[in-house]
């Protein structure tokens, strides 16, 4: 149960973008469409796993001086390595999401779940905590970006619905990014409070 | 763990030593997929340009400091039609690079985008099917239509070529790619470095036929 | 790269904002901006870092990782550097000049998280540009950033006095008040 526990509380009570609001800059940037915003948050989730595991497991060899320059080289190797592997076998998505990739590098969950998790607890308890974290950061962009295609584009992981001549525009550009994201916080507060 | 300067320069030493080496490993590994998945997009743009080939021949033009390559293809050893790799540094997000087929005769068959990063929903609709731009083109010979210095450009500019509504940057850069194809298909197609008119003042430096690859 | 420096500058300030149009450098810009004073520091250590980063950056992409054909490990490489090019200037900055280091002392360490300093340092690869055009480019960038800050401050000072709903009360406000500041920047769309 309580490993169940890990898992449920980075969908919801410690859901990284909508309660902890990490993460900003691919939540914005990459959820012009629910598939695009599915597979930025996939990708960081990846990184999220494998970091958390390699820096649970030489947490005790790490000098506490350079925890945080040795953790960055660990999360930047993974980055590297996805980046990687998008380039090969999901070119699509690779080039739609651009310069978002490397900079999960400094996407604040990862070094942050190294610090506040990954680095106090058991591998495997990491690993669920990259999991259940990495969930939450998918499905927040996956909503985000269902949403803003559906009002901007109508059309949902590129599935038209045929009435694209009709939806206002702004909700796939900047400023619908920022609205939506405000305004589904909005609704979650309201939700998660009830 | 306490830090000393030894093990704090061990351990780096030691993280690096090992991220460097797989990332290394995956580099090697990854490298042929990454190809493979290039030549794929390629060919799928090659063939979606061209009709029928059995045999396409390559070569590399500098047109405005940038390389433009045309791939000639031929069917039975007849040439059918030739697919133009073009670019422009002109777009919204960043360069525009497309795959512009034309017939032997100079008509433009169809239009690709290899690779984009205009604004979602306004640039973008340079790569949907029947968009305003190739509709403009496709299946008409350039030098029939109304150009501006001997080059093509959009109604905004006093040519004709409609542009995508609202994203006249993207337009303009997709137009500015297809002119480049244009110059390229001919000083192909006729072996010869393009009339002044079609060439336009910007180009500062000459086509030049460089040597011709094969590829399947 | 045919872009003029003007089009270079005044596309990075105003036409693809950093923060309101490429969405880089969120985290400071809704986590410091909450006084103009504070913003305008934040704003002055980021253009600092950020054009030093730029000729590093720039000077291991041509010098070091190309020629050794190990672009691979860019993003790995830059990071690092970033790192330690912040740690390195706040220790020259505490001895030169106390003053200074006073001002922008505590947003120095927040920088390296900042993923603008990253992104812009990537982007500029990808875009070509030259030495001079990439210093060019990071400084325009980082003004537009502390533009946006700046800017992004002073609405949210006066918002601290208004009755704003409950739910809607710290980031989700901000977001949409962020929100319409993008839909404002967008009128520069189309000036280069």
């Amino acid at each position: 149960m309580n490993k169940l526990n890990i898992i449920l509380s980075g969908i919801v009570k410690n859901n990284p973008t909508f309660v902890l609001v990490l993460g900003m800059c691919p939540t914005l940037g990459t959820t012009t469409s629910a598939e695009n915003g599915m597979g930025m948050g996939l990708a960081t989730m990846a990184v999220l796993i494998m970091s958390n595991l390699v820096i649970s497991l030489v947490k005790n060899i790490i000098p506490d001086k350079v925890r945080i320059p040795a953790f960055i080289v660990i999360i930047a190797s993974f980055v590297t390595i996805i980046q990687m592997l998008m380039q090969a076998f999901v070119p699509a998505l690779y080039a739609s999401l651009g310069v978002f990739i490397p900079l999960i590098v400094v996407n604040c969950i990862i070094l942050g779940r190294a610090e506040a998790f990954a680095s106090k607890n058991s591998a495997f308890d990491s690993v669920l905590d990259g999991v259940g974290i990495g969930l939450g950061f998918t499905l927040s962009l996956t909503v985000i970006g269902a949403v803003r295609e559906i009002l901007g584009s109508g059309s949902i992981f590129g599935w038209s619905f045929g009435i694209s001549d009709f939806t206002p525009l702004i909700f796939v550009l900047a400023p619908g990014a920022f609205l939506v994201l405000g305004y589904l916080m909005v609704l979650f507060n309201k939700l998660a409070k009830r | 763990m306490k830090s000393t300067l030894l093990n704090m320069t061990a351990v780096l030493l030691g993280i690096t030593l090992v991220a460097s080496a797989g990332v290394g490993v995956v580099n090697m590994i990854t490298l042929e997929p990454i190809a493979q998945a290039e030549q794929a997009a390629k060919t799928a743009a090659l063939n979606e340009v061209l009709p029928a080939f059995d045999e396409t021949v390559s070569d590399e033009l500098l047109i405005d400091g940038m390389t433009i390559t045309v791939h000639t293809a031929s069917q039975d050893g007849i040439t059918v039609g030739y697919a133009v790799e073009t670019l422009s540094e002109q777009g919204f997000g960043g360069p525009v690079s497309l795959m512009v087929g034309f017939t032997p005769a100079g008509e433009v068959i169809n239009v690709n985008v290899l690779r984009q990063t205009e604004t979602p929903g306004l640039g973008t609709k340079m790569a949907d099917e029947g968009n305003p731009l190739i509709n403009s083109i496709k299946g008409q010979q350039l030098e029939q239509k109304k150009l501006v210095g001997g080059k093509l450009a959009v109604t905004k500019d006093g040519g004709d070529v409609d542009a995508l509504t609202a994203a006249t940057i993207s337009s303009r850069a997709y137009v500015d790619a297809i002119n480049r194809a244009w110059m390229a298909f001919q000083s192909v197609s006729t072996g010869e470095v393009p009339a002044d008119a079609a060439s336009g003042a910007t180009r500062t430096s000459e086509p030049e036929a460089q040597e011709g690859g094969q590829n399947e | 790269m045919e872009l003029s420096y003007f089009a270079i500058i005044i596309g990075a300030i105003f036409v693809n904002n950093v923060v309101l149009a490429q969405f880089l450098g969120i985290c400071p810009f809704l986590g410091v901006s909450s006084k103009v004073e504070t913003s305008l520091g934040m704003g002055a250590a980021v253009t600092f870092v950020m054009a030093i980063a730029a000729v590093v950056a720039w000077l291991i992409q041509t010098y070091v990782l190309v020629p050794l054909d190990i672009v691979y490990m860019q993003t790995i490489v830059f990071i690092l550097v970033i790192a330690a090019l912040v740690q390195m200037v706040e220790i020259i900055l505490k001895k030169l000049s106390p003053s200074l280091y006073q001002a922008l002392g505590i947003f120095l360490p927040l920088i390296t998280t900042n993923c603008a300093v990253l992104g812009v340092a990537i982007l500029m690869i990808q875009k070509k540009f030259d030495l001079l055009q990439s210093v060019t480019y990071s400084v325009a960038t980082a003004v537009g950033f502390a533009l946006a800050l700046v800017l992004f401050a002073g609405i949210r000072e006066r918002l601290d006095f208004e009755d704003v709903p409950k739910a809607f009360k710290g980031i989700p406000i901000a977001l949409i008040t962020a929100g319409i500041l993008a839909m404002a920047f967008m009128g520069f769309s189309g000036l280069v």
